[in-house]
Protein backbone atom coordinates (compact mmCIF):
# COMPACT_ATOMS: atom_id res chain seq x y z
CA UNK A 1 0.00 0.00 0.00
CA UNK A 2 1.30 3.42 -0.89
CA UNK A 3 1.20 5.49 2.28
CA UNK A 4 2.76 8.48 0.55
CA UNK A 5 1.02 11.83 0.93
CA UNK A 6 2.81 13.41 -2.00
CA UNK A 7 5.99 15.45 -1.84
CA UNK A 8 4.58 18.46 -0.01
CA UNK A 9 2.32 16.33 2.20
CA UNK A 10 5.05 15.55 4.72
CA UNK A 11 7.11 17.88 6.88
CA UNK A 12 10.18 16.54 5.04
CA UNK A 13 8.87 17.93 1.74
CA UNK A 14 7.71 21.19 3.31
CA UNK A 15 11.14 21.77 4.77
CA UNK A 16 12.74 21.21 1.38
CA UNK A 17 10.56 23.98 -0.01
CA UNK A 18 11.66 26.14 2.90
CA UNK A 19 15.30 25.36 2.15
CA UNK A 20 15.03 26.14 -1.57
CA UNK A 21 13.07 29.37 -1.08
CA UNK A 22 15.50 30.24 1.71
CA UNK A 23 18.45 29.84 -0.66
CA UNK A 24 16.82 32.14 -3.23
CA UNK A 25 16.07 34.78 -0.60
CA UNK A 26 19.58 34.47 0.80
CA UNK A 27 21.10 35.02 -2.67
CA UNK A 28 18.96 38.12 -3.06
CA UNK A 29 19.93 39.42 0.36
CA UNK A 30 23.59 38.88 -0.40
CA UNK A 31 23.48 40.71 -3.74
CA UNK A 32 21.35 43.43 -2.15
CA UNK A 33 23.98 43.95 0.53
CA UNK A 34 26.87 44.06 -1.93
CA UNK A 35 24.95 46.62 -3.98
CA UNK A 36 24.19 48.73 -0.93
CA UNK A 37 27.82 48.79 0.15
CA UNK A 38 28.35 51.16 -2.79
CA UNK A 39 27.16 53.81 -0.37
CA UNK A 40 30.82 53.93 0.73
CA UNK A 41 31.90 54.87 -2.79
CA UNK A 42 29.65 57.91 -2.76
CA UNK A 43 26.20 59.28 -3.62
CA UNK A 44 26.69 59.05 -7.40
CA UNK A 45 27.63 55.36 -7.32
CA UNK A 46 24.69 54.34 -5.13
CA UNK A 47 22.21 56.44 -7.10
CA UNK A 48 23.49 55.16 -10.44
CA UNK A 49 23.07 51.59 -9.15
CA UNK A 50 19.56 52.35 -7.89
CA UNK A 51 18.50 53.84 -11.22
CA UNK A 52 20.08 50.97 -13.10
CA UNK A 53 17.98 48.44 -11.14
CA UNK A 54 14.78 50.33 -11.89
CA UNK A 55 15.62 50.88 -15.55
CA UNK A 56 14.89 47.29 -16.67
CA UNK A 57 11.32 46.37 -15.69
CA UNK A 58 11.69 43.07 -17.58
CA UNK A 59 14.13 41.99 -14.85
CA UNK A 60 12.84 44.01 -11.92
CA UNK A 61 9.33 42.62 -11.94
CA UNK A 62 10.12 38.92 -12.40
CA UNK A 63 12.62 39.23 -9.55
CA UNK A 64 10.06 40.93 -7.34
CA UNK A 65 7.41 38.31 -8.13
CA UNK A 66 9.78 35.40 -7.52
CA UNK A 67 10.87 36.90 -4.21
CA UNK A 68 7.28 37.47 -3.14
CA UNK A 69 6.42 33.87 -3.98
CA UNK A 70 9.48 32.67 -2.05
CA UNK A 71 8.45 34.69 0.99
CA UNK A 72 4.92 33.27 0.83
CA UNK A 73 6.00 29.63 0.42
CA UNK A 74 8.66 29.99 3.13
CA UNK A 75 6.10 31.38 5.58
CA UNK A 76 3.24 29.01 4.78
CA UNK A 77 5.52 25.98 5.09
CA UNK A 78 7.09 27.35 8.29
CA UNK A 79 3.67 27.82 9.90
CA UNK A 80 2.58 24.31 8.89
CA UNK A 81 5.79 22.76 10.20
CA UNK A 82 5.50 24.73 13.43
CA UNK A 83 1.86 23.69 13.91
CA UNK A 84 2.81 20.04 13.50
CA UNK A 85 5.26 20.30 16.38
CA UNK A 86 3.02 22.52 18.46
CA UNK A 87 0.70 19.68 19.42
CA UNK A 88 3.37 16.98 19.58
CA UNK A 89 4.09 17.30 23.30
CA UNK A 90 0.86 18.13 25.15
CA UNK A 91 2.29 17.22 28.58
CA UNK A 92 5.56 19.06 29.18
CA UNK A 93 8.54 17.70 31.08
CA UNK A 94 9.07 18.94 34.62
CA UNK A 95 12.80 19.08 33.89
CA UNK A 96 14.14 19.16 30.33
CA UNK A 97 17.69 19.94 29.28
CA UNK A 98 18.59 20.67 25.66
CA UNK A 99 22.40 20.50 25.53
CA UNK A 100 22.55 20.64 21.71
CA UNK A 101 20.10 23.42 20.89
CA UNK A 102 21.74 26.77 20.14
CA UNK A 103 20.18 30.19 20.50
CA UNK A 104 19.75 30.75 16.76
CA UNK A 105 17.90 27.47 16.24
CA UNK A 106 15.62 28.08 19.18
CA UNK A 107 14.66 31.58 18.04
CA UNK A 108 13.93 30.83 14.36
CA UNK A 109 10.23 31.00 15.09
CA UNK A 110 10.67 34.53 16.49
CA UNK A 111 13.38 35.90 14.23
CA UNK A 112 11.34 34.91 11.15
CA UNK A 113 8.17 36.94 11.83
CA UNK A 114 10.18 39.90 13.12
CA UNK A 115 12.26 39.92 9.93
CA UNK A 116 9.01 39.82 7.94
CA UNK A 117 7.71 42.88 9.81
CA UNK A 118 11.04 44.57 9.20
CA UNK A 119 10.88 43.86 5.44
CA UNK A 120 7.44 45.49 5.32
CA UNK A 121 8.79 48.48 7.25
CA UNK A 122 11.86 48.64 5.00
CA UNK A 123 9.66 48.75 1.87
CA UNK A 124 7.41 51.42 3.39
CA UNK A 125 10.48 53.41 4.36
CA UNK A 126 12.63 53.32 1.25
CA UNK A 127 10.42 52.06 -1.59
CA UNK A 128 7.00 53.55 -0.93
CA UNK A 129 8.16 56.55 1.09
CA UNK A 130 5.32 56.28 3.57
CA UNK A 131 7.54 56.74 6.64
CA UNK A 132 9.31 59.90 5.47
CA UNK A 133 8.87 61.89 2.30
CA UNK A 134 11.36 60.52 -0.28
CA UNK A 135 14.08 62.83 -1.63
CA UNK A 136 14.60 63.37 -5.35
CA UNK A 137 17.66 64.58 -7.20
CA UNK A 138 17.69 67.74 -9.32
CA UNK A 139 16.78 65.78 -12.46
CA UNK A 140 13.74 64.25 -10.77
CA UNK A 141 15.15 60.78 -10.09
CA UNK A 142 14.93 59.16 -6.71
CA UNK A 143 17.88 60.12 -4.47
CA UNK A 144 18.66 56.75 -2.92
CA UNK A 145 21.70 58.05 -1.06
CA UNK A 146 19.89 60.99 0.57
CA UNK A 147 16.93 58.78 1.56
CA UNK A 148 19.16 56.26 3.27
CA UNK A 149 21.33 58.83 5.04
CA UNK A 150 18.48 61.06 6.21
CA UNK A 151 16.53 57.98 7.33
CA UNK A 152 19.38 56.57 9.40
CA UNK A 153 20.00 59.95 11.01
CA UNK A 154 16.88 59.24 13.04
CA UNK A 155 18.20 57.03 15.88
CA UNK A 156 14.92 55.11 16.07
CA UNK A 157 15.10 54.10 12.41
CA UNK A 158 18.77 53.16 12.70
CA UNK A 159 18.02 50.96 15.73
CA UNK A 160 15.21 49.16 13.88
CA UNK A 161 17.61 48.35 11.02
CA UNK A 162 20.37 47.25 13.36
CA UNK A 163 18.16 44.97 15.47
CA UNK A 164 16.47 43.46 12.42
CA UNK A 165 19.79 42.66 10.79
CA UNK A 166 21.11 41.10 14.00
CA UNK A 167 18.09 38.80 13.96
CA UNK A 168 18.65 38.14 10.26
CA UNK A 169 22.18 37.09 11.15
CA UNK A 170 20.84 34.61 13.72
CA UNK A 171 18.21 33.35 11.29
CA UNK A 172 20.90 32.74 8.66
CA UNK A 173 23.28 31.15 11.18
CA UNK A 174 20.79 28.32 11.64
CA UNK A 175 19.15 28.42 8.20
CA UNK A 176 22.31 28.35 6.10
CA UNK A 177 23.52 25.29 7.97
CA UNK A 178 20.12 23.63 8.26
CA UNK A 179 19.41 23.75 4.52
CA UNK A 180 22.23 21.31 3.75
CA UNK A 181 20.84 18.82 6.24
CA UNK A 182 17.29 19.28 4.93
CA UNK A 183 18.29 18.83 1.30
CA UNK A 184 20.37 15.80 2.19
CA UNK A 185 23.75 17.34 1.39
CA UNK A 186 25.98 15.57 3.88
CA UNK A 187 29.33 13.86 3.76
CA UNK A 188 31.97 13.40 6.47
CA UNK A 189 34.50 15.04 4.14
CA UNK A 190 32.73 18.39 3.99
CA UNK A 191 30.24 18.40 6.87
CA UNK A 192 32.29 20.76 9.04
CA UNK A 193 32.30 23.25 6.14
CA UNK A 194 28.51 23.50 6.35
CA UNK A 195 28.78 25.24 9.70
CA UNK A 196 31.71 27.38 8.59
CA UNK A 197 29.76 28.45 5.49
CA UNK A 198 26.78 29.45 7.63
CA UNK A 199 28.94 31.39 10.08
CA UNK A 200 30.81 33.29 7.35
CA UNK A 201 27.70 34.38 5.49
CA UNK A 202 25.59 35.09 8.57
CA UNK A 203 28.34 37.40 9.85
CA UNK A 204 28.96 38.93 6.41
CA UNK A 205 25.31 39.86 5.94
CA UNK A 206 24.81 41.12 9.47
CA UNK A 207 28.04 43.15 9.58
CA UNK A 208 27.68 44.47 6.02
CA UNK A 209 24.15 45.70 6.54
CA UNK A 210 24.61 46.99 10.07
CA UNK A 211 27.72 48.92 9.06
CA UNK A 212 25.56 51.32 7.03
CA UNK A 213 23.36 52.78 9.80
CA UNK A 214 26.38 52.76 12.12
CA UNK A 215 28.46 54.72 9.58
CA UNK A 216 25.68 57.24 9.06
CA UNK A 217 25.34 57.62 12.79
CA UNK A 218 29.05 58.04 13.30
CA UNK A 219 29.05 60.69 10.58
CA UNK A 220 31.36 58.72 8.25
CA UNK A 221 28.70 58.77 5.55
CA UNK A 222 26.76 62.01 5.18
CA UNK B 1 24.38 6.09 48.88
CA UNK B 2 21.25 8.11 49.61
CA UNK B 3 18.95 9.34 46.86
CA UNK B 4 15.80 11.45 46.71
CA UNK B 5 13.65 10.32 43.80
CA UNK B 6 10.79 12.28 42.26
CA UNK B 7 8.98 9.73 40.14
CA UNK B 8 6.01 10.18 37.83
CA UNK B 9 3.17 7.92 39.00
CA UNK B 10 0.17 7.37 36.76
CA UNK B 11 -2.29 4.48 37.27
CA UNK B 12 -3.47 4.14 33.67
CA UNK B 13 -3.69 6.10 30.41
CA UNK B 14 -6.75 8.01 31.70
CA UNK B 15 -5.25 8.96 35.07
CA UNK B 16 -3.91 12.51 35.31
CA UNK B 17 -0.74 11.38 37.09
CA UNK B 18 1.52 13.17 39.57
CA UNK B 19 5.04 13.16 40.98
CA UNK B 20 5.68 11.18 44.16
CA UNK B 21 8.87 11.63 46.19
CA UNK B 22 10.72 8.62 47.60
CA UNK B 23 13.81 8.50 49.79
CA UNK B 24 16.15 5.62 49.14
CA UNK B 25 18.91 4.98 51.71
CA UNK B 26 20.38 1.70 50.52
CA UNK B 27 21.37 2.49 46.95
CA UNK B 28 24.86 1.42 45.92
CA UNK B 29 27.02 3.21 43.40
CA UNK B 30 27.77 -0.10 41.67
CA UNK B 31 24.09 -0.62 40.92
CA UNK B 32 22.63 0.18 37.56
CA UNK B 33 19.77 2.64 37.43
CA UNK B 34 17.22 -0.13 36.93
CA UNK B 35 18.66 -2.15 39.84
CA UNK B 36 18.15 0.94 41.97
CA UNK B 37 14.50 1.02 40.86
CA UNK B 38 14.26 -2.71 41.68
CA UNK B 39 15.43 -1.97 45.23
CA UNK B 40 12.93 0.85 45.54
CA UNK B 41 10.15 -1.41 44.25
CA UNK B 42 11.12 -4.12 46.76
CA UNK B 43 10.63 -1.59 49.57
CA UNK B 44 7.30 -0.49 48.08
CA UNK B 45 6.09 -4.09 47.82
CA UNK B 46 7.12 -4.75 51.44
CA UNK B 47 5.11 -1.71 52.49
CA UNK B 48 2.14 -2.98 50.49
CA UNK B 49 2.37 -0.16 47.94
CA UNK B 50 2.16 -0.40 44.16
CA UNK B 51 5.68 -0.74 42.66
CA UNK B 52 6.85 1.73 40.02
CA UNK B 53 6.10 0.34 36.57
CA UNK B 54 8.90 0.58 34.03
CA UNK B 55 9.75 -1.40 30.91
CA UNK B 56 12.89 -3.45 30.59
CA UNK B 57 14.04 -6.68 29.06
CA UNK B 58 17.67 -7.19 28.08
CA UNK B 59 19.37 -4.92 30.63
CA UNK B 60 22.36 -4.82 28.33
CA UNK B 61 21.45 -1.91 26.10
CA UNK B 62 20.09 -3.75 23.09
CA UNK B 63 16.32 -4.08 23.41
CA UNK B 64 15.42 -0.42 23.66
CA UNK B 65 12.68 -0.80 26.27
CA UNK B 66 14.07 0.98 29.30
CA UNK B 67 13.90 4.58 28.13
CA UNK B 68 12.98 7.26 30.65
CA UNK B 69 13.73 10.91 31.22
CA UNK B 70 16.20 11.31 34.09
CA UNK B 71 16.79 14.85 35.33
CA UNK B 72 15.77 16.23 31.96
CA UNK B 73 18.05 14.00 29.90
CA UNK B 74 16.97 10.90 27.99
CA UNK B 75 18.48 7.73 29.49
CA UNK B 76 20.19 9.97 32.06
CA UNK B 77 22.47 11.71 29.59
CA UNK B 78 25.55 9.52 29.83
CA UNK B 79 27.06 9.32 26.34
CA UNK B 80 25.98 6.25 24.40
CA UNK B 81 24.25 4.63 27.38
CA UNK B 82 20.76 3.25 27.95
CA UNK B 83 19.04 3.58 31.31
CA UNK B 84 19.71 -0.09 32.12
CA UNK B 85 23.44 0.46 31.58
CA UNK B 86 23.56 3.70 33.53
CA UNK B 87 25.58 3.24 36.74
CA UNK B 88 24.57 5.08 39.91
CA UNK B 89 28.17 6.26 40.06
CA UNK B 90 26.99 8.80 37.50
CA UNK B 91 25.12 10.58 40.35
CA UNK B 92 26.37 12.19 43.55
CA UNK B 93 25.50 10.77 46.96
CA UNK B 94 22.41 12.60 48.21
CA UNK B 95 21.35 13.55 44.68
CA UNK B 96 17.83 14.63 43.75
CA UNK B 97 16.67 12.66 40.71
CA UNK B 98 13.52 13.40 38.74
CA UNK B 99 12.27 10.50 36.62
CA UNK B 100 9.60 11.02 33.97
CA UNK B 101 8.23 8.94 31.11
CA UNK B 102 8.86 10.01 27.48
CA UNK B 103 6.55 12.92 26.72
CA UNK B 104 5.08 12.77 23.25
CA UNK B 105 1.56 12.72 21.89
CA UNK B 106 2.67 9.79 19.73
CA UNK B 107 3.81 7.86 22.84
CA UNK B 108 0.85 7.81 25.25
CA UNK B 109 1.74 6.95 28.86
CA UNK B 110 0.31 3.54 29.79
CA UNK B 111 1.42 3.42 33.41
CA UNK B 112 4.03 5.29 35.46
CA UNK B 113 7.16 5.28 33.26
CA UNK B 114 5.81 3.00 30.53
CA UNK B 115 4.79 4.54 27.22
CA UNK B 116 3.25 2.92 24.16
CA UNK B 117 5.73 3.11 21.28
CA UNK B 118 3.47 1.34 18.74
CA UNK B 119 3.76 4.38 16.48
CA UNK B 120 7.34 3.22 15.78
CA UNK B 121 6.06 -0.24 14.87
CA UNK B 122 3.59 1.25 12.40
CA UNK B 123 6.39 3.23 10.75
CA UNK B 124 8.42 0.04 10.41
CA UNK B 125 5.40 -1.86 9.06
CA UNK B 126 4.94 0.82 6.42
CA UNK B 127 8.29 0.08 4.79
CA UNK B 128 11.05 -1.01 7.16
CA UNK B 129 11.62 -4.34 5.48
CA UNK B 130 13.16 -5.91 2.39
CA UNK B 131 11.67 -8.64 0.22
CA UNK B 132 13.95 -11.62 -0.35
CA UNK B 133 13.48 -15.15 -1.60
CA UNK B 134 13.47 -17.48 1.34
CA UNK B 135 15.11 -20.89 1.25
CA UNK B 136 18.73 -21.79 1.79
CA UNK B 137 21.10 -19.14 3.05
CA UNK B 138 22.80 -17.52 0.04
CA UNK B 139 26.45 -18.36 -0.62
CA UNK B 140 28.91 -16.05 1.01
CA UNK B 141 30.19 -13.08 -0.99
CA UNK B 142 27.69 -13.40 -3.83
CA UNK B 143 26.64 -9.81 -3.15
CA UNK B 144 29.71 -7.63 -2.75
CA UNK B 145 29.55 -4.73 -0.32
CA UNK B 146 32.55 -2.59 0.48
CA UNK B 147 33.73 -2.65 4.04
CA UNK B 148 33.08 1.07 4.64
CA UNK B 149 29.53 0.77 3.35
CA UNK B 150 28.87 -2.30 5.46
CA UNK B 151 30.24 -0.55 8.55
CA UNK B 152 28.13 2.56 7.97
CA UNK B 153 24.99 0.48 7.39
CA UNK B 154 25.75 -1.34 10.64
CA UNK B 155 26.10 2.00 12.46
CA UNK B 156 22.58 2.90 11.37
CA UNK B 157 21.28 -0.60 12.04
CA UNK B 158 22.29 -0.18 15.66
CA UNK B 159 19.11 1.79 16.41
CA UNK B 160 17.19 -0.06 19.12
CA UNK B 161 13.93 1.86 18.72
CA UNK B 162 14.06 3.20 22.25
CA UNK B 163 12.40 6.51 21.42
CA UNK B 164 14.97 8.73 23.15
CA UNK B 165 15.30 10.79 19.96
CA UNK B 166 11.59 11.64 20.02
CA UNK B 167 11.66 12.22 23.77
CA UNK B 168 14.64 14.57 23.60
CA UNK B 169 13.56 16.47 20.48
CA UNK B 170 12.06 19.86 21.37
CA UNK B 171 9.72 19.27 18.41
CA UNK B 172 8.88 15.68 19.33
CA UNK B 173 10.02 14.56 15.86
CA UNK B 174 10.87 10.95 15.01
CA UNK B 175 13.34 11.67 12.24
CA UNK B 176 16.41 10.02 13.76
CA UNK B 177 14.66 6.71 14.37
CA UNK B 178 13.03 6.65 10.96
CA UNK B 179 16.13 7.77 9.12
CA UNK B 180 18.33 5.21 10.89
CA UNK B 181 16.08 2.48 9.51
CA UNK B 182 15.87 4.00 6.03
CA UNK B 183 19.60 4.81 5.79
CA UNK B 184 20.50 1.30 6.87
CA UNK B 185 18.55 -0.19 3.93
CA UNK B 186 19.42 2.53 1.46
CA UNK B 187 23.15 1.81 1.81
CA UNK B 188 22.86 -1.86 0.94
CA UNK B 189 22.04 -3.50 -2.41
CA UNK B 190 19.25 -5.54 -0.80
CA UNK B 191 17.46 -2.32 0.08
CA UNK B 192 17.44 -0.85 -3.41
CA UNK B 193 14.44 -2.68 -4.87
CA UNK B 194 11.94 -0.96 -2.60
CA UNK B 195 14.02 2.16 -1.93
CA UNK B 196 11.65 4.80 -3.33
CA UNK B 197 8.51 3.12 -2.07
CA UNK B 198 10.05 2.68 1.37
CA UNK B 199 11.03 6.27 2.03
CA UNK B 200 7.68 7.56 0.75
CA UNK B 201 5.68 5.07 2.81
CA UNK B 202 7.63 5.48 6.06
CA UNK B 203 7.66 9.28 5.90
CA UNK B 204 3.96 9.16 5.00
CA UNK B 205 3.23 7.00 8.04
CA UNK B 206 5.29 9.28 10.28
CA UNK B 207 3.12 12.13 9.07
CA UNK B 208 -0.04 10.29 10.09
CA UNK B 209 1.29 9.65 13.59
CA UNK B 210 1.40 12.45 16.15
CA UNK B 211 5.11 13.25 15.78
CA UNK B 212 6.38 16.79 15.42
CA UNK B 213 8.44 18.17 12.55
CA UNK B 214 12.23 18.27 12.49
CA UNK B 215 13.91 21.68 12.54
CA UNK B 216 17.47 20.37 12.81
CA UNK B 217 17.96 21.09 16.50
CA UNK B 218 20.27 18.00 16.61
CA UNK B 219 19.12 17.19 20.13
CA UNK B 220 18.31 13.60 19.02
CA UNK B 221 21.90 12.84 18.08
CA UNK B 222 23.12 13.79 21.56
CA UNK B 223 20.39 11.79 23.30
CA UNK B 224 20.67 8.61 21.22
CA UNK B 225 22.15 5.77 23.31
CA UNK B 226 23.44 4.21 20.09
CA UNK B 227 25.00 7.50 18.95
CA UNK B 228 23.22 7.43 15.58
CA UNK B 229 24.42 10.45 13.61
CA UNK B 230 22.08 13.01 12.03
CA UNK B 231 23.83 12.10 8.77
CA UNK B 232 21.14 9.38 8.71
CA UNK B 233 18.52 12.14 8.48
CA UNK B 234 20.39 13.82 5.63
CA UNK B 235 20.57 10.50 3.79
CA UNK B 236 16.85 9.93 4.26
CA UNK B 237 16.08 13.45 3.02
CA UNK B 238 18.25 12.80 0.00
CA UNK B 239 16.39 9.55 -0.67
CA UNK B 240 13.06 11.33 -0.26
CA UNK B 241 14.02 13.96 -2.82
CA UNK B 242 15.25 11.26 -5.19
CA UNK B 243 12.07 9.22 -4.79
CA UNK B 244 9.92 12.15 -5.89
CA UNK B 245 12.30 13.29 -8.63
CA UNK B 246 10.43 13.57 -11.94
CA UNK B 247 11.10 10.67 -14.27
CA UNK B 248 11.57 8.03 -11.58
CA UNK B 249 9.68 4.79 -12.19
CA UNK B 250 6.57 4.31 -10.04
CA UNK B 251 7.25 2.18 -6.98
CA UNK B 252 11.00 2.59 -6.95
CA UNK B 253 14.03 1.67 -8.93
CA UNK B 254 15.39 3.37 -12.00
CA UNK B 255 13.83 3.41 -15.45
CA UNK B 256 15.26 0.65 -17.54
CA UNK B 257 15.88 2.00 -21.00
S1 LIG C 1 17.70 6.58 16.80
FE1 LIG C 1 18.72 6.29 18.78
S2 LIG C 1 17.38 7.40 20.22
FE2 LIG C 1 16.17 7.06 18.36
S3 LIG C 1 15.07 5.15 18.70
FE3 LIG C 1 16.99 4.61 17.64
S4 LIG C 1 18.43 4.13 19.29
FE4 LIG C 1 16.73 5.21 20.26
S1 LIG D 1 16.57 -2.98 29.12
FE1 LIG D 1 17.07 -3.43 27.06
S2 LIG D 1 18.05 -1.59 26.43
FE2 LIG D 1 17.72 -1.24 28.54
Amino acid sequence: MDKSLGFYGSSVGKKMWMAVTGIIMFLFIFVHMIGNLQIYIGPEALNRYGHFLHSIPEILWPVRIILLLCVLVHIVAAVQVWLQSYGARPVKYKIKKDPAVDYAARTMVWSGPIILLFIIFHLLHLTFGSVYQLHYTANGQIDVFRNVVSGFQHPGIAIIYIVANLLLGFHLYHGLWSLFQTLGVSHPRFNHWRRIFAIIFAYAIAIGNISIPVSVWAGWVH
Amino acid sequence: MKLTLHIWRQKNPQDKGRFVTYHLDDADEDMSFLEMLDVLNQHLIEKGEEPVAFENDCREGICGMCGMMINGLAHGGMKGTTTCQLPLRHFKDGADITIEPWRSRAFPVMKDLIVDRSAFDRIIQAGGYISVNTGNAPDANTVLISRDTAELAMDYAECIGCGACVAACPNGASMLFMSAKIAHFSLLPQGQVEADKRVKAMVGQMQKEAFGACTNYTECEVACPKEISISAIARMNHDYLKAFWPGRAVGGGKHVA
